[in-house]
């Protein structure tokens, strides 16, 4: 009897029993290395994970033990005393991205809402396309960007108009308080917005995209507009996926760090006006840890990017856990 | 009929879509201001120089040659480190353990590597290998870029050997071959358009990455492949140059920004044909 088998692709005839047996053990053997290797892969992603929080940790245990909780809580961030406080650039991240999804989350939902309800149909893949180039495009491009071109021209001109309309209204004259620096918390808030738009439009026109036509088709048949159907039909069934989008869109912009180095002025205090220089956690990182001399002033940047890590862990987490939801509803 | 509501609904309807319109055309004119000030700005700083001289010191001419080649090399070699370690995780999830427990967590934590800031990732890197070395490195660069590609071609790699239908498998199973055998025989083949295009997608998301270079292979302004010594990178001479005073520099930080991203488009689009034509054939 002649029997077949492949031996690194090339075909080898196996005459006898003895022969075939040890043909197949050693087929067996291949295939259990190869699953192990597979798994030990699989494993080190997950043990990359593991490295970044052990080792973010340990490099920030000497500024976490010499602060403690007012690491959290205070404000002053002095290299030549050695005292360090997170609140500004915490705050800075905060409002930064807080800016930049007040923004982009509205303009995103009704630029989907546009690309599945009433862009004609030989527009749909190039404006999707664009949009998805536009979130291709790295970081640093938008970071110089907003510094050679953005931001002088809000310093020109939005900025003296927002002071000047704003400046006699209680609450929102505190907010854009003069001068026109041009950099500062605002600007990188809209950079940010910028660069979170094409995330949170392509998960939501994949979301809309998803709706039974039959549910849409029902209402439009009831009589209800565009809009009625987009508002009462489209955004309650894809909430849930919708919301996931926002969180990742989030996460992206917590984390951001090029983008919004070059144009926030890396000030380390808090202001009351948005037109002010700030900085942020990743800003901050970026722009120090080079030059950071003494081991407290290095752990305490390690500490930073700890802070970012878990605040960006548990908003990614989130928007996992409700895309993975949705997935799971879709699916069955 | 209570025409005064009909009215108002349809107002309200022509208003929310001239806002849809209007989100359109504001998304849309940020890609073409972004790309028309860069195109304007780098085609006038472009010449050969750029391609064959150093890093200038500050007021005199050069180009960019020692960030490009630094920038290659590091790619290169976190694209060698990063792609067989996610094509086999991704192997091990889309075939061996498809409905495992592990399969599950290890998804749900590549997921939240593929948007972790990348910054996190370069002070990873510093602590595990430039704190123990002792001294910046073109490795660790690299080894950072590496830790970006995993996620990228973990997630395209489980998709596309996911899309394999099974009817392939059994047919391999079916004459005898070993698990192993079939994955690297059919399942690998059927793949190939989709993970190639990861890998492309994978080596445009790190030519851009900026953050987790400027503390792990640092800068260098001189020519060197020593990568045990700090490595020029463009993404961090760009960084550097537009943040200087000096006119030479931005205009270099410019041009440099035109390369990086002509080179992400052309691979973006290159991956999307790819992927195109995998969904016709």
């Amino acid at each position: 009897m002649v029997d077949v088998a492949l031996d690194g692709g090339s075909a080898v005839s196996v005459r006898n029993q003895a022969d075939r047996a040890q043909v197949l053990q050693r087929l067996r053997l291949g295939d259990m290395a190869f699953r192990n290797l597979t798994r030990g892969a699989a494993l080190i992603v997950l043990l990359i994970l593991g490295g970044i929080i052990v080792s973010l940790v340990i490099g920030a245990w000497p500024a976490l033990e010499k602060f403690g909780f007012r690491f959290l809580t205070t404000e002053v961030w002095n290299p030549v005393t050695e005292k360090f406080g997170a609140i500004a650039p915490i705050y800075g991240t905060i409002v930064t991205s807080l800016i930049a999804m007040l923004i982009a989350v509205p303009v995103g939902l009704f630029i989907a809402l546009f690309l599945t309800e009433l862009c004609p149909m030989w527009l749909r893949r190039p404006i999707g396309i664009a949009i998805e180039l536009l979130a291709g495009i790295p970081s640093i491009i938008y970071g110089i960007w907003g510094l050679f071109v953005f931001a002088p021209f809000l310093q020109q001109h939005v900025q003296p108009f927002l002071i000047a309309v704003f400046g006699e209204i209680p609450i929102l004259s505190t907010l854009f308080a003069g001068p026109p620096y041009g950099i500062g918390v605002f600007t990188a808030g809209l950079i940010l917005a910028i660069m979170v738009l094409p995330f949170i439009t392509s998960i939501s026109r994949d979301v809309f995209e998803a709706v039974p036509p039959v549910l849409k088709e029902a209402a439009y048949g009831l009589g209800c507009t565009t809009w009625e159907v987009a508002r009462y039909v489209v955004l309650p069934y894809t909430r849930v996926g919708v919301i996931g989008g926002v969180m990742l869109g989030l996460g992206r912009a917590l984390g951001e760090t090029m983008a919004v180095t070059f144009v926030i002025g890396n000030a380390h205090r808090i202001s009351g006006s948005l037109l002010a220089p700030g900085t942020t956690i990743s800003a901050t990182i970026a722009n120090e840890f080079t030059e950071a001399v003494g081991d407290l002033y290095t752990s305490a940047l390690i500490a930073l990017g700890l802070i970012l890590f878990v605040i960006t862990f548990i908003v990614l987490a989130i928007a996992r856990l409700l895309l993975m939801r949705l997935n799971a509803r879709v699916g069955g | 009929m209570d025409t005064a509501l009909y009215a108002k609904r349809r107002r309200r309807n022509v208003t929310t879509m001239a806002l849809a319109y209007g989100a359109t055309g504001f998304g849309l004119s940020w890609l073409v201001l972004i790309l028309a000030v860069l195109l304007w700005e780098g085609f006038s700083g472009l010449s050969l120089a750029v391609f064959t001289e150093m890093t200038p010191p500050p007021g005199s001419a050069g180009g960019l040659l020692n960030p490009i080649v630094g920038s290659l090399v590091m790619t290169i070699i976190a694209v060698l480190i990063g792609t067989p370690l996610g094509m086999l995780a991704g192997t091990y999830m889309a075939e061996y353990g498809r409905y495992d427990k592990l399969t599950m967590v290890v998804r749900f934590i590549n997921d939240i590597l593929l948007s972790a800031p990348s910054i996190v990732v370069g002070l990873f890197v510093y602590e595990v290998m430039v704190a123990q070395m002792g001294h910046f490195s073109g490795w660790a660069g690299a080894v950072s870029l590496a830790v970006i590609v995993v996620p990228v071609v973990v997630r395209t790699t489980e998709d596309m050997l996911t899309l394999v239908p099974d009817t392939l498998r059994e047919a391999a199973a079916s004459i005898g071959l070993p698990r192993s055998l079939m994955i690297q025989k059919v399942a690998y083949r059927a793949a190939r358009a989709g993970m190639i295009t990861g890998v492309l997608l994978a080596v445009a998301r790190i030519s851009g990455e900026t953050a987790p270079l400027l503390f792990t292979a640092l800068n260098n302004q001189f020519w060197s492949l020593n990568l045990n010594a700090p490595v020029s990178s463009l993404p961090v001479v760009i960084f550097q140059f537009a943040l200087s005073p000096y006119k030479d520099w931005q205009k270099l930080a410019w041009t440099g920004a035109l390369i990086i991203t002509l080179a992400v488009l052309a691979l973006s689009i290159v991956a999307r044909i790819l992927t195109a034509q995998r969904k016709t054939s």
